[in-house]
């Protein structure tokens, strides 16, 4: 790998690292976005009906939201610099414009969120329900606030407006408002904060399915995390199919180019353009090879007309395409994914009505297979829009080749490198820990926690202050059969068992 | 040059900038600091009780990084790509070492085998150091100054590798250090509080040599740097700053050994130690940004991206400050070493 690595040019080079780098922090926010909203509404539930089992719900997924949150954060940060490391001339060039955004957004969201995690984490019994429920609050909507202006940078770059050029080459705010809302801003970001809902109740239900293939019908917190997730599905992945459409109508009015690659059109249909379901797109030929399409079906969707015409790649330089291969697959996997989802919300339903939603094995095993499909499509989705937009860096204006740093090739394959063997190491093992937390379920016998280590990086056990008992999370409300210790093997081990018991005096 | 200053908006964003960074060293340093004390604090308790103590609050304490970087993107793009360029390996040096070290507040908790847990802490020990090790280097690489041509990094791939940067990272290691020995004297109690002592005072030494050597190698790097301390006007303004840290550095030693003062008074005089050292370093570079050759002016952006930027941090800045201290004072209080540890 290191030979093939330095053999390649340091442009390809930083796109791949960026590439790497995006695409591994974009897993952790794709999921904690929906997450935070999802324990907000759980801790909500629990407030309003009084019930245990949403707090039960929220003590077992808090500890999931904690390393999920932690793995985004980390892999964030590595981002905001790597706009300077490796894309200084873009920076430089497009940073009066977007540099204030990503300021906006520390400002706005990144505060927000650290600032009530840990109240959100340790601080239930120190400052009381209201206050704990509003830094919930805090924390789901900062991951919001988050993603739009993030979205909304990345929305200038693909439909630039609201600036003009200055002498020395620099793109300079001319209109913020053009600037933050340009046209495909909100389209995007419905897109993409609905993929994140998707995303979130397909990993919840594929852990609730898990539970109950493992015959867990009987515990009420996997089923109502089931079935919670499950109407998420009916409900969420119709509206994005939705979303979508009007998403890509939007980039066929702006970015004509990166919907040709996405439909594998490398000629102009005159009179009605075919929808390519499979193919093999040969750039250099310019054609798609073994292509299986439905003649008219694409200008049907794209202009809601059999006979309208669409152009193809053809009237394209061809330096001023995009790798089409990458596009027309990413893209591919990203539709497909997202009816599958719709599929298996459309079952839930059925099994539903029929009154077999915990007891429909097959039902289950689509679920848990499907788990972390929304990963996947998010993903492929921000392929398909990333790589669409190449050659350029700001669509039409600034190119990707023209904005890298100029960094050698022999540094950015060393980074490159150092960022895959850690990025492995550290995140391989998030993922772990996520799976084997995911694996061990809610027990109402023990109130959620028991059976599992210590306290997440908790300040209680050691932290307590004179007049507050040690609680947070991972401790139980009551000293009522918690705290035999029983089943904490490691972390805190027989420390923690320790604590739980002198928590509840 | 003149020292005077006329406060348009570019100056304001210096100065943001560069209290953006100074909060961000006096929180995330002590929580680095207590990743660097993992060294010498090898027993499982022990290590509990130095993270559950920054636990609740190192997240928000880096975030304080990303302003600093966002931050100097927004107003000053020229000298942020500029310096990213240069500082390539450290930078990316220091953000592996920030993800390892963050995601063991995590990890550690959740490893199974004992493998795997002294793994994790040796990664937030290691992490901790080489973030602020690489951080002192580039801070180092700064002052020493920067090759620009144009717009763009005009020096070599090892610019950054000298004796003096190295000697900056140990001091800022070793300030680290210092901050996150101030933190435990402030939230530990009993025997454990009498070992944190004795290595605060070990801990001084090195950060007093350490700041002496910086500072008696600053001047001779650059020539403006000269005129600034032993030259007539700059000598009014520099002359107090390094009696100021010889007062400070004594008050120190003697508040660390029980002297005088209550818990927090170590860590305030160690603070004021970090904004001396921050007002010295001021006063050689001001007004550049990037040394010896890019001024303020000449890297910032323009008017309409500063007032736009301007607008919110004047409104975001207090409410941020607001709830940051909030979550401080949730968490406040005593760690007992021995409760909850039977």
């Amino acid at each position: 790998m290191l030979d093939w690595l330095t053999g390649q040019e340091a442009l390809f080079l930083a796109r791949l690292q960026f590439a790497f780098t995006v695409s591994f922090h974009f897993i952790f926010p794709a999921f904690s976005i929906g997450l935070a909203s999802y324990l907000a509404v759980l801790n909500a539930f629990y407030l309003w009906t009084g019930k245990p089992i949403y707090l039960e719900l929220f003590r077992f997924w808090v500890k999931i939201f904690a390393v999920t949150f932690a793995m985004g954060v980390v892999s964030g940060i590595v981002m905001s610099y790597q706009f300077g490391t490796n894309w200084a001339v873009f920076s430089d060039l497009a940073g009066p414009v977007v540099g204030p955004l990503m300021a906006y957004e520390v400002l706005t969201a990144f505060f927000l969120e650290a600032g009530f995690l840990g109240i959100m984490l340790f601080g239930r019994q120190k400052v009381g329900p209201g206050l704990h429920m509003f830094a919930t609050a805090m924390v789901a909507v900062g991951t919001a606030i988050s993603a739009t202006w993030i979205i909304s940078v990345n929305s200038w770059m693909q439909t630039p407006q609201g600036y003009i050029i200055g002498e020395n080459g620099q793109f300079l705010p001319a209109d913020w408002w053009e600037i933050i809302f340009t046209p495909s801003f909100p389209y995007r970001l419905a897109h993409t904060l609905t993929a994140a809902y998707l995303t979130t109740a397909f990993i919840v239900g594929g852990v609730g399915a898990w539970h109950l293939l493992k015959g867990r019908q009987k515990n009420a917190s996997v089923r109502v995390m089931f079935s919670m997730a499950m109407w998420m599905a009916a409900v969420v992945a119709p509206l994005q199919i939705l979303i979508g459409d009007q998403h890509g109508l939007n980039t066929l009015e702006h970015q004509p180019v990166k919907v040709m690659a996405m439909e594998g059109h490398f000629d102009s249909h005159p009179d009605g353009a075919p929808l390519y379901l499979f193919g093999w797109p040969d750039q250099e030929e310019g054609r798609l090879r073994y292509a299986l399409g439905i003649p008219k079906l694409s200008s049907l969707i794209l202009k809601h007309h059999w006979d309208a015409p669409l152009e193809g790649l053809d009237t394209v330089p061809d330096d001023e395409e995009p790798p089409v291969a990458v596009v027309f697959w990413s893209f591919r996997i990203m539709v497909g994914l997202g009816f599958l989802m719709l599929g298996v919300g459309m079952w839930s339903l059925w099994a539903r009505v029929r009154g077999r939603l915990y007891d429909d094995r097959w039902l289950h095993r689509a679920a848990l297979v499907m788990g972390p499909s929304g990963l996947v499509a998010v993903i492929a989705g921000w392929v398909t829009t990333e790589v669409g937009r190449q050659p350029w860096v700001v669509h039409g204006v600034l190119r990707t080749a023209e904005g890298v740093s100029p960094v050698g090739a022999q540094a950015v394959s060393a980074s490159l490198m150092a960022f895959v063997v850690i990025y492995f190491v550290v995140f391989g093992a998030g993922v772990l820990y996520l799976l084997k937390l995911m694996s061990e379920p809610p027990d109402p016998t023990k109130r959620g926690m028991r059976a599992e280590p210590g306290p997440i990086r908790t300040a209680s056990p050691g932290f307590s202050t004179a007049t507050v008992p040690p609680e947070d999370e991972m401790l139980p409300d009551t000293n009522s059969d918690t705290d035999n210790g029983e089943g904490r093997t490691q972390g805190r081990g027989g420390d923690a068992g320790e604590d739980d018991g002198k928590g509840g005096q | 040059m003149s020292l005077g200053v006329s406060f348009d908006l570019t100056v304001i964003w210096a100065l943001l900038l560069v209290a953006a960074v100074y909060i961000y060293v006096a929180l995330d340093g002590f929580d680095l600091g207590i990743g660097i004390l993992y060294a010498v604090f090898p027993e499982k308790r022990d290590r509990d009780l130095l993270m559950n103590s920054v636990a609740p609050v190192w997240d928000g304490n880096e975030t304080w990084l990303v302003l600093g970087g966002g931050g100097l993107m927004a107003a000053f793009p020229m000298a942020f790509g500029i310096l990213m360029t240069a500082l390539y390996p450290l930078i990316i040096l220091m953000l592996l070492a920030l993800v390892l070290r963050g995601v063991a507040f995590e990890f550690r908790w959740r490893a199974q085998s004992r493998v795997a847990k002294h793994g994790w802490d040796a990664a937030f020990a290691g992490g901790s150091l080489v973030a602020a090790l690489a951080q002192g280097m580039t801070l180092g690489a700064l002052v020493q100054g920067i090759e620009v041509s144009g717009r763009t990094y005009a020096g070599g791939w090892w610019d950054w590798l000298t004796p003096f940067t190295l000697l900056c990272g140990l001091a800022v290691a070793a300030g680290y250090t210092m901050l996150g020995i101030c933190w435990l004297m402030i939230k530990s109690q009993g025997a454990f509080r009498a070992r944190i002592r004795r290595w605060g005072l070990r801990v001084a030494v090195v950060l007093v040599g350490a700041i002496v050597l910086v500072s008696l190698a600053t001047p001779f790097l650059v020539g403006t740097y000269y005129m600034r301390w032993f030259a007539w006007p700059g000598l009014a303004l520099s002359a107090p700053v390094p009696i100021l840290v010889a007062v400070l550095a004594v008050l120190l030693v003697q508040s660390l050994r029980g002297r005088f003062g209550g818990d927090w008074v170590p860590m305030a005089l160690a603070q004021g130690l970090f904004l001396l050292c921050f007002l010295g370093l001021g006063i050689s570079l001001w007004p550049n940004v990037i040394p010896p050759d890019v001024s303020i002016w000449e890297a910032a952006a323009p008017e309409k991206s500063q007032v736009f930027m301007l607008v919110g941090a004047g409104i975001l800045l207090p409410i941020i400050l607001g709830y940051t201290a909030y979550a401080y004072w949730v968490f406040r209080g005593k760690i007992d070493p021995d409760e909850g540890y039977h």
